[in-house]
């Protein structure tokens, strides 16, 4: 794996131009009481803003329940935002219709975490890699063959006349994994989500997978959110890192920035529960925050990690909401303790 | 006596019968362990080290073909007990498991407590009432408050209902207790307090974990062996501190190799190929169509070297 990406200076990456603009998103979920009483909201996504640059590379990090999932189905356009909005290439998602956005479904691929259960049980590589096709409206019986072809071998996937009328149960996990990529990369998007893409596979599995969607991100200049909660695969694959808690972007950075210098607790204390194969680890414990992760239908006041927080200042955080302050130009953090 | 050991395991072989042949899960497994120490069996999917949990446990599937070798548990045969003997005094009595994905495995319309209480009224016939108190007191062991008793699994976080799953590997008191992938399906933070209960148990309570895990970086919280499983044979065994500074066996070293670390920023590796098939299983070693390192005495099996403490299958080590 290269990381000439990684050192491309600020400059550089403020040449290229904004891919995709996210503006004080909100996905709320309604909650109902006996069918139509309403019972308040779950706020999946309370306010997330960034820029993603044409074939920059983005880590979201986080807990399950944290609304990581919530935020990348809103991009995809699954779910519609709430409040906010949503730009790709300068137009307005909640604009499209539906024609348009059969076209978007083309312009940004979409990796899966289970690979298994991405997969349709019932139709061979040869059908689940032509269906995009057919539906991106590629006529040609024999030119949409060649492009799966292509696209197979780009995959690794290969000989290709092995696998291809092969059905999802006989391939291995990352094997399965490769169909996924595939499918998601064949109609050439500009951008791509993958929601955990190596979770599922094994240690040795999961080096390939990842050098594999590395290789393809910089072949074709992709742009890629990869959603993840293991923050040591996040510095082989990422220019930059967020950081979400429960609905809320707390820290944004570089990713050697926000590994040297941790500037949220909750960051800090990510980082300490991350573990690396050292043997005297077994000799300690972790200092790990108490608690879990709050109700995302009533979250605290102030700070919504002030619960948990060992460095809480009374009257401060689990009061007002804290304000996102730069530490440096591609620094930014939530909390009282940097203001 | 200085050298008895907990558990001892000599010559372990769980073949299971299936459409295309016997699969040889478990072949020919050696290993040792300590009083109050827990050795990790580290591998990919696929490669028997649930099997070998079931096969330590005698929890056997109906399509075994062979089942053979010796366990031995406090220098006590247990592969001669009976069924009967065995489930009265060994199972739970003695060594319990953590199943893979046991939070998710709970009786959804049973109380928590009355989970955690039910080995302790089966395996060791105390009233209820008494199996209850055990399982209040498992609960504060494994830091779960007192009140989540009476919950149902439903009301509990998915961490949570680990500790539940825990606590009821614990309440008969065994002196061994064997993890399968306890923390796999579990966030950095809920992994990292498990391990620091864990820890703590194993200090507080004097207990021996066997745990069976593919996460390397997540094992060596718990570890103080280690134990190298490679298509159902045991392929490595070391004391951990050696291990994770520097593996023999070359899967070791490849398997360390594709751990990504926050530390440094190396080139991550990963092995060519899969594993091979345990239906027929190649002759000779049978790492050799993927190691780097092989050469003409590969295809003979190797056998088990012992160099400073540490054992390892591999010609290099010869």
């Amino acid at each position: 794996m290269s990381y000439t990406n990684q050192e491309t200076t600020q400059t550089q990456k403020d040449q290229r131009g904004i891919l995709l603009s996210v503006q004080n998103l909100n996905v709320w979920f309604e909650l109902r009481r006996w069918g139509f009483g309403h019972a308040g909201y779950v706020r999946a996504v309370d306010g997330v803003s960034f820029d993603l640059h044409e074939g920059e590379t983005i880590a979201v990090v986080g807990e399950s329940g944290c609304g990581k999932s919530s935020l990348m189905k809103t991009i995809l356009g699954l779910y519609q935002p709430t409040k906010g909005k949503i730009i790709f290439n300068g137009e307005d998602l909640s604009a499209f219709d539906g024609n348009r956005m059969r076209r978007y479904h083309s312009e940004v691929g979409y990796v899966q975490q289970d690979p298994f259960g991405a997969l349709p049980p019932f139709m061979s590589v040869h059908r689940i890699l032509e269906e995009p096709l057919i539906i991106g409206g590629v006529k040609s019986k024999s030119e949409r063959l060649a492009r799966i072809r292509k696209m197979m071998e780009e995959v690794k996937l290969a000989p290709v006349d092995d696998f291809l009328e092969k059905f999802p149960h006989m391939l291995s996990g990352g094997q399965q994994q490769r169909v996924v990529i595939a499918r998601a990369m064949i109609m050439e998007p500009k951008l791509l989500v993958a929601d955990e893409p190596v979770s599922m596979l094994d240690a040795s599995v999961r080096v390939e997978i990842l050098k594999l969607l590395r290789g393809l991100q910089e072949k074709h200049n992709l742009a890629v959110i990869y959603i993840t909660h293991d923050l040591s695969t996040v510095s082989y694959f990422s220019e930059r890192i967020f950081v979400m808690y429960a609905g809320q972007l707390v820290e944004k950075s570089e990713v050697r920035a926000l590994i040297k210098s941790p500037a949220h607790p909750y960051t800090q204390a990510l980082l300490t529960g991350t573990s690396e194969p050292d043997a005297r680890n077994a000799l300690t414990y972790k200092e790990i925050p108490p608690g879990e992760p709050p109700s995302l239908v009533k979250p605290p006041t102030g700070c919504r990690f002030h619960p948990r927080c060992t460095r809480m200042i009374a009257g401060e955080c689990d009061v007002n909401n804290p304000v996102e302050v730069s530490l440096q130009p591609n620094h930014q953090v939530s909390c009282w303790l940097h203001k | 006596m200085a050298d008895k050991k907990l558990l001892r395991v000599e010559d372990l072989i769980l073949y299971f019968r299936a459409g295309k042949g016997v699969v040889q899960a478990v072949d020919n497994v050696h290993f040792e362990l300590d009083y109050n120490r827990a050795v990790v069996i580290l591998g990919e999917s696929g490669c028997g080290k649930s099997s070998l949990a079931k096969a330590i446990l005698r929890l056997l599937p109906r399509n075994v073909h062979a089942y053979s070798g010796k366990i031995y548990l406090e220098d006590r045969d247990v592969m001669t007990l009976d069924e009967e003997q065995y489930r009265q005094n060994i199972r739970w009595a003695a060594m319990s498991l953590v199943p893979q994905a046991a939070m998710n495995a709970l009786n959804p319309v049973l109380r928590v407590g009355e989970q955690v209480a039910e080995p302790a009224i089966i395996h060791m016939g105390v009233s209820k009432q008494e199996a209850m108190e055990m399982a209040a007191k498992m609960f504060q062991h494994v830091g779960v408050s007192v009140d989540f008793l009476n919950r149902y699994p439903f009301e509990l976080s998915g961490g949570m209902r680990q500790r539940v799953a825990i606590a009821m590997a614990l309440v008969t008191s065994p002196s061994l207790v064997i993890l399968d992938e306890p923390t796999s399906a579990l966030d950095v933070l809920t992994q990292a307090n498990i391990f620091n209960v864990l820890k703590r148990l194993k200090k507080e309570l004097g207990l021996s974990f066997i745990l069976i895990t593919h996460d390397i970086a997540t094992s060596s919280e718990l570890a103080d062996d280690v134990a190298v499983m490679y298509a159902g044979q045991i392929v490595e065994t070391s004391d951990a501190a050696r291990f994770f500074e520097q593996p023999l066996h070359p899967y070791s070293q490849k398997l360390m190799a594709s751990v990504p670390r926050l530390s440094e920023q190396r080139e991550l590796e990963f092995i060519v190929g899969q594993p091979p098939s345990l239906v027929d299983p190649p002759t000779g070693c049978r790492f050799a169509a993927r190691c780097p390192k092989r050469y003409e005495k590969c295809s003979e099996e190797p056998p088990v070297f012992e160099k400073d403490g540490r054992k390892v299958k591999c010609w290099l080590h010869q």
